[in-house]
């Protein structure tokens, strides 16, 4: 494609607003400096949207927010130096996440790498190991591939983040323009297809287990496979689990969906889990959040394993058909050997599987998630009860990190992928707020919640501004029980109730404190004001900060402490336990 | 055990940190390593030994085969392979010993390329383990100074090398 452009004479920091715009960016997130004065001096003059943040950890966050939320390419952009280096968090979670992102840093001119100039830190080497891959740029005339290798990179096979590094000097030399419409990296395989000969065999054994069970993992999402995953599930009447990443890959309404497993996950899913004969696991890698120990986990189960990258596929479990390739391909082969097989296959282990979805439904009816109310204090589950009615599966839902996360994973329903943001791997305290700017940013649409403890909102409360600024409208719903909830949990679960360093008092006045920024706050802590202040900070057309105080001492249940087997799992007693 | 691992990539700044941040990352030892540009000046070869649990071999392979740069790594354990190895000895040795010490030398096929007074300067090629022998040797004579240059290896397997074509990309304008 040619326009006005081509051959024309830019800077560098043209060029890369350009290839940008190419690249379909309509909004990134960032924070200006010394060494990118002339990519935001370009800026000044360009259509491209950029949200100024206030600390550079959250403009990486809130990039993370926007890909999750859409599926594209977040783009974040941070100065040399400690600009660069707050980003680190950032880009480790989008790893972790396999989120696809992109960072451009700015480096102290050419000239003076190497000599510790002001602002100078080595981004390049820090972040190698937290990037799927990262780029120095030399000169300008390279500019418009790298930035194409980027983008491509970034999206393509497993998602993940990559860094590009650009000298000052490279921002401001001019070069004539020529667009790059082609990446060549002959060391970079995607392996999409899948292998059709195990594909059968996977259908097969699917009409032959008398108790399959689909484990779905983000691979899902970020393969926009919801529909494939939906149809597979139907297709052969397979009860599925959904981790904390694939949350609405399978609609929560879905007769299907058993809930999440794992450490907290629910006591349906894990039984699941434990006594299948067949485990069809796709786009997942079988962490140790979800299986527990690995001795106990499945055991009795052949393992299908579908995922796009090869390191996965036996890193922690060997599985008896493994299938390297893209999610959504290979669901679409699989369905439509399910269908060929049907008619010689269906009946055969038609009464084991009706006993089998019998059983489930015992498990699901024995022990469903806890939702204690009081007449007199906010229980936390109470909160994520009322987020979930207000929401009915529909709402964006941007999570913290903490006893909050595990309590909104397990009780808010999720319709559709892309609703549910949360950082997963990584476990970044701080993540909430961020992730939703950037999800409200691509959504405006879309009603959004960020769900924060008190510890998490206080990471991030410096987002507050931008928020503010833009008006974003969202729901900033803090679950306030004065502590760090989950290192409560297990001091005293597991540290003889030592509590140590977890108290979090003087917490700001949620009212004042909004009030400062210019929105609307307000603090509750009766469970009859509940219903109505949620739906009082959701008719508000801006934004809303409800601080919402709830029983300090709650435990998240069902839980499996770490290393067990998920069947051992803790329930909620009768009496609570310490304090 | 010790692994050996040869790969091809890309000659590139930052190439080699990153196949060896997936070993350092994991707390595995670098016993040794080479790298050179191979015929075509735009990609090296890089041959690394390294002591890697049994059950962790495979992933690492699979880990480095992930790097954008890396266009082949593998498992030279498990294949027909050559390993040689290079040493330079400088061993001091009296009058009386120095002709035992060129016969011991020419047994080894090693070449004396520095001869002086006060000793020689031997170099030697082989299989590391007979290069261990060799030192060992050198060392009964006299006081020695050691520089090995780390294995090298070819398969003795014509490896099909799969690289990816180029690749043409949606343009949003």
């Amino acid at each position: 494609m040619h326009t006005e452009m081509d051959g024309k004479l830019m800077t560098g920091a043209e060029i890369l607003l350009e290839c940008l715009t190419r690249e379909g960016v309509e909004c990134f997130f960032g924070y200006p400096g010394g060494v990118t004065l002339p990519f935001y001096d370009a800026l000044y003059d360009h259509h491209i949207r950029h949200i100024l943040v206030r600390h550079e950890e959250n403009a990486a966050f809130a990039a993370e927010g926007y890909a999750r939320a859409t599926g594209k390419v977040g783009v974040c952009c941070a100065t040399s130096g400690p600009g660069a280096t707050n980003l680190v968090t950032g880009l480790v979670d989008a790893m972790m996440d396999s989120i696809p992102l992109v960072a451009i840093t700015g480096q102290v001119h050419s000239k003076l790498i190497g000599s510790d100039a002001f602002q100078e830190a080595d981004t390049f080497g820090i972040t190698r190991s937290c990037t799927k891959h990262n780029f120095m740029v030399k000169n300008v005339q390279e500019l418009p591939q790298i930035i194409k290798e980027a983008f491509y990179i970034a999206a393509s096979g497993r998602p993940g983040p990559v860094l590009v590094d650009i000298p000052k000097d490279v921002f401001q030399a001019r070069s004539h323009y020529v667009p790059v419409e082609s990446v060549h990296l002959p060391g970079y395989k995607v392996f999409t297809e899948g292998h059709a000969g195990q594909i059968r065999r996977a259908a097969q054994l699917i009409w032959e287990a008398e108790k399959p069970l689909v484990y779905a993992g983000g691979g899902i999402i970020a393969a926009n496979a919801s529909a494939e995953l939906t149809e597979l599930v139907e297709t052969a009447n397979l009860p599925a689990v959904c981790t904390l990443m694939a949350l609405g890959s399978l609609s929560s309404g879905h007769p299907n969906f058993i809930s999440m497993p794992g450490m907290h996950g629910s006591y349906a899913a894990n039984m699941a889990l434990t006594d299948c004969d067949l485990l069809i696991a796709l786009g997942t890698r079988f962490d140790d959040r979800v299986t527990g120990s690995l001795n106990t986990f499945a055991k009795h189960a052949r393992v299908i394993h579908v995922d796009i990258d090869p390191a996965e596929i036996g890193k922690n479990r060997i599985p008896d058909i493994p299938i390297v390739g893209d999610v959504k391909r290979v669901l679409q082969k699989l369905i439509k050997n399910l269908q060929e097989l049907e008619a010689e296959s269906k009946a055969v282990k038609a009464p084991a599987r009706t006993t089998w979805h019998k059983q489930i439904k015992v498990w699901k009816a024995e022990r469903p998630y806890d939702c204690p109310h009081s007449d007199t204090e906010i229980k936390p589950q109470h909160l994520m009860e009322e987020i979930d009615r207000l929401s009915g599966g529909q709402a964006i839902v941007c999570s913290d990190v903490g006893q909050h996360q595990m309590w909104a994973a397990q009780l808010i329903r999720f319709n559709e992928p892309r609703l549910w943001i949360n950082s997963g791997g990584l476990g970044s305290m701080g993540f909430g707020m961020p992730s939703a700017l950037g999800a409200q940013m691509a959504r405006p649409d879309k009603l959004v919640f960020s769900i924060s403890g008190d510890g998490g909102f206080q990471m991030s409360l410096s987002e507050l501004a931008t928020i503010a600024s833009h008006a974003l409208p969202i729901k900033i719903i803090v679950m306030n029980n004065g502590v760090l909830g989950m290192v409560r949990q297990w001091q005293t679960l597991f540290y003889n109730n030592r509590l140590s360093a977890i108290t979090l008092d003087c917490f700001p006045d949620a009212e004042k404190l909004a009030a400062a920024y210019g929105f609307k706050g307000r603090t509750i802590d009766k469970p009859w004001e509940l219903a109505s202040a949620l739906l009082e900070a959701v008719n508000e057309p801006g934004p809303y900060l409800l601080n919402v105080k709830v029983t300090p001492d709650e435990n998240v249940y069902p839980m499996v402490p770490a290393g067990g087997a998920i069947y051992d799992m803790v329930f909620c007693p009768k009496e609570p336990v310490g304090v | 055990m010790l692994q050996t691992i040869s790969l091809l990539m890309e000659n590139k700044p930052g190439a080699l940190l990153r196949v060896t941040g997936v070993l350092a990352a994991r707390g595995y030892n670098i016993e040794s390593l080479t790298v050179a540009k191979t015929m075509d000046p735009e990609l090296s070869r890089m041959t690394i030994v390294v002591d890697v649990e049994d059950r962790l071999r495979t992933q690492v392979i699979k880990q480095m085969n992930k790097l954008i740069n890396v266009l082949q790594a593998s498992d030279m354990s498990e294949t027909p392979a050559v390993i040689r190895e290079m040493v330079l000895v400088r061993v001091r040795c009296s009058q009386e010993t120095r002709t035992a010490v060129i016969k011991e030398a020419e047994i080894f096929h090693a070449r004396v390329v520095d001869s002086s007074t006060e000793g020689f300067a031997i170099e030697a090629t082989g299989e590391p383990g007979k290069l261990d022998e060799f030192v060992d040797v050198m060392r009964s004579y006299g006081e020695t100074d050691v520089v090995r240059s780390g294995a090298i290896s070819m398969s003795l397997e014509a490896r099909k090398l799969r690289l990816q074509p180029p690749v043409s990309t949606p343009v949003a304008v």
